[in-house]
């Protein structure tokens, strides 16, 4: 479904500032995978997924969807295949409008015409799907998405990103800025979603045991590589002190992100 | 001249709804709007001395303007020119464009062709005076155009061009291109502009390729009347006030022009009160948000 090819990326290359953050990656994902992605803080995660939805090119290698080469596909196209959610809740919705609006604009992927398609039929079937987050935002649709809390948003954003049928999604740490109680309300509904819809999964998570708990498919980057990838019944059997240990193996150093080892308590 | 305020009211009002679309709605400052503007005045007033029928003089004018628009939208997408600077280069350019076709001249007196001021007054003889039939006339003009835009907004495409100003990358995740709605609504907006041109050249009876100088600052300046007139968020309401706001700027300046004298002003002190009518706007505006996340707001 998703395979790269030596991907690197260079900020500022050719400059005394220039700083490699992806180096020489090599990955494929099939197809229905649920695949975790772990690393310390710089490790190159974000840009890795900026990469692959065309936010950013490379400097060299090549990005394959669905066994096509779209390193030179701009981002919005390459959107159509893929879904995207943001650590910022903000990110996902258009604060300064209604709720059943930005539903409208989300539900499908590519261009829109100037045809009216907002009518009873189709909020009926938005309410349909607001009853599914159980959060009683059917009764708000035409509320600005201003009022919401930052849980709801976020709830909100995935279930927008599922209706609009993606083949991918990317989830850049997406329940990072919640509280506890609206981060496991969110992953519930992540879990859920991905395994109704079988979506390809990309998850990049600062929590380990979330990492260890979730997917078939574990990966841990550093300094721009991925130096971990554990599937299968060896993911199965891992645990948080195992994972450190395998991090320590490899790179001959202790792991020294705070907020992961915090996370992992 | 109480029509008079209301007619010149309602013919910049369509201006400075395109003004709204592209600053507001779309996030993109655009300057076009002071060449498309004289545009749509000399390609009306071409057309009308050419003998052409004032409804296609209208259509030549907008489509005029939607290029112009399309220009401006074309150098800030393809060769990321910032929007200021790509509306300049645009409306610069226009200024050599708009003597050309007035035929290498700087302006054109519309004395004795019909405009479309003369067949309303025609059609309407006998019935209502013809300063009140022009009044009517532009009034529904507008408000047709009011309505039409609303409708637009309330489309899918529209619904993009919304969330476009507020989270451009959020419309790319949809697949949608962000470059294809700027090229449309710097398009459309110019084409309203151009439009209204078109209609202030035949309402004061010629066309000037130095008509367009400063507009973007009055449309603006009626924008941001009509922000304080009514506070809403609603699209209907967005797009009266922008009306409302605009005919209360040429009450504004018909004062200005008339009482101006006590005071020792002239005409041509009317762009430099344009210019502060809008300092003022975004000062009050800036010290209520200060008050307003100070709590101490009712
Ligand atoms: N646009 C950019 N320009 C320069 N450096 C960048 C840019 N984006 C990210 N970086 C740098 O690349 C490194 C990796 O960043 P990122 O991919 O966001 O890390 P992660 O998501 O794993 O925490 C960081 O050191 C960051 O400062
Ligand atoms: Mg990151």
């Amino acid at each position: 479904m998703i395979s790269l090819q030596n991907l690197t990326c260079t900020f500022h290359a050719g400059t005394p500032n220039a700083k490699t953050v992806i180096r020489d990656l090599n990955l494929t994902v099939d197809a229905g995978e649920f695949v975790t992605i772990i690393g310390s803080n710089g490790a190159g995660k974000t840009t890795l997924f900026n990469l692959i939805s065309g936010n950013l090119l490379p400097t060299s290698g090549r990005v394959f969807i669905d066994g096509e080469d779209v390193t030179a596909h701009p981002e919005y196209k390459r959107a159509r295949t893929m879904g995207r959610i943001f650590q910022d809740p903000l990110a996902g919705t258009a604060s300064n409008m209604t709720l059943e609006d930005n539903m409208m604009i989300t539900c499908k992927k590519g261009f829109k015409w100037p045809v009216i398609s907002l009518n009873r039929k189709m909020r009926a079937y938005f309410c349909e799907q607001l009853v599914n987050l159980k959060m009683g935002l059917e009764s708000r649709m035409k509320e600005n998405i201003s009022t919401l809390s930052g849980g709801q948003r976020q709830a909100l954003t995935l279930l927008m990103m599922v209706l609009s049928n993606p083949a991918i999604a990317l989830l850049d740490e997406h329940t990072a800025a919640l509280d506890p109680r609206n981060a496991a309300i969110v992953m519930d509904l992540t879990t859920r979603f991905i395994t109704e819809h079988r979506l390809t999964t990309l998850m990049i998570t600062h929590n380990m045991n979330h990492a260890i708990a979730y997917g078939s498919r574990l990966l841990m980057m550093d300094a721009g590589e991925i130096i971990i990838d554990v599937s299968g019944a060896d993911k199965a059997r891992l645990t948080v002190p195992k994972l450190l240990e395998m991090f320590s193996t490899v790179r001959r150093k202790a792991f020294e992100n705070d907020e992961v080892l915090l996370a992992a308590g | 001249m109480l029509e008079g305020i209301f007619v010149e009211g309602l013919i910049y009002a369509i201006m400075a709804l395109g003004v709204f679309f592209t600053f507001r709605i779309l996030d993109f400052p655009d300057l076009t709007v002071d060449g498309s503007f004289p545009m749509g005045a000399v390609i009306m007033a071409t057309a009308l001395s050419g003998g052409i029928n004032p409804l296609a003089g209208l259509l030549l004018a907008f489509s005029g303007g939607v290029l112009a628009g399309f220009v401006t939208a074309a150098i800030h997408n393809r060769l990321k020119v910032p929007h200021l600077l790509a509306g300049i280069l645009t409306m610069t350019m226009l200024y050599s464009v708009n003597i050309r076709i007035l035929g290498n001249r700087a302006n054109l007196p519309l004395l004795r062709v019909d405009t479309i001021i003369t067949h309303v007054s025609v059609a309407t003889r006998g019935l209502i005076p013809a300063d009140w039939a022009s009044l009517l006339f532009f009034a529904m003009v507008v408000l047709a155009i009011k309505f039409a835009l609303d409708l637009f907004f309330h489309t899918d495409m529209g619904l993009v061009f919304g969330a476009l100003g507020n989270n451009e990358q959020m419309v790319k995740v949809q697949g949608v291109n962000p470059a294809t709605l700027k090229l449309i609504g710097v398009g459309l907006s110019n084409g309203l502009v151009a439009l209204s041109g078109a209609f202030a050249a035949q309402y004061q009876g010629f066309a000037d390729v130095n008509l367009g100088q400063g507009i973007v600052v009055s449309g603006l300046a009626s924008v941001m009347l009509g922000e304080f007139i009514i506070k809403s968020n609603r699209i209907g309401m967005l797009t009266l006030r922008v009306i409302l706001g605009a005919i209360l700027f040429k009450a504004i300046m018909y004062l200005g022009r008339f009482y101006g004298y006590y005071i020792n002003m002239t005409p041509n002190d009317l762009k430099l009160i344009a210019g502060i009518l809008i300092i003022a706007s975004l000062a009050v505006t800036n010290y209520r948000r200060i008050r307003g996340k100070g709590g101490t707001a009712a």
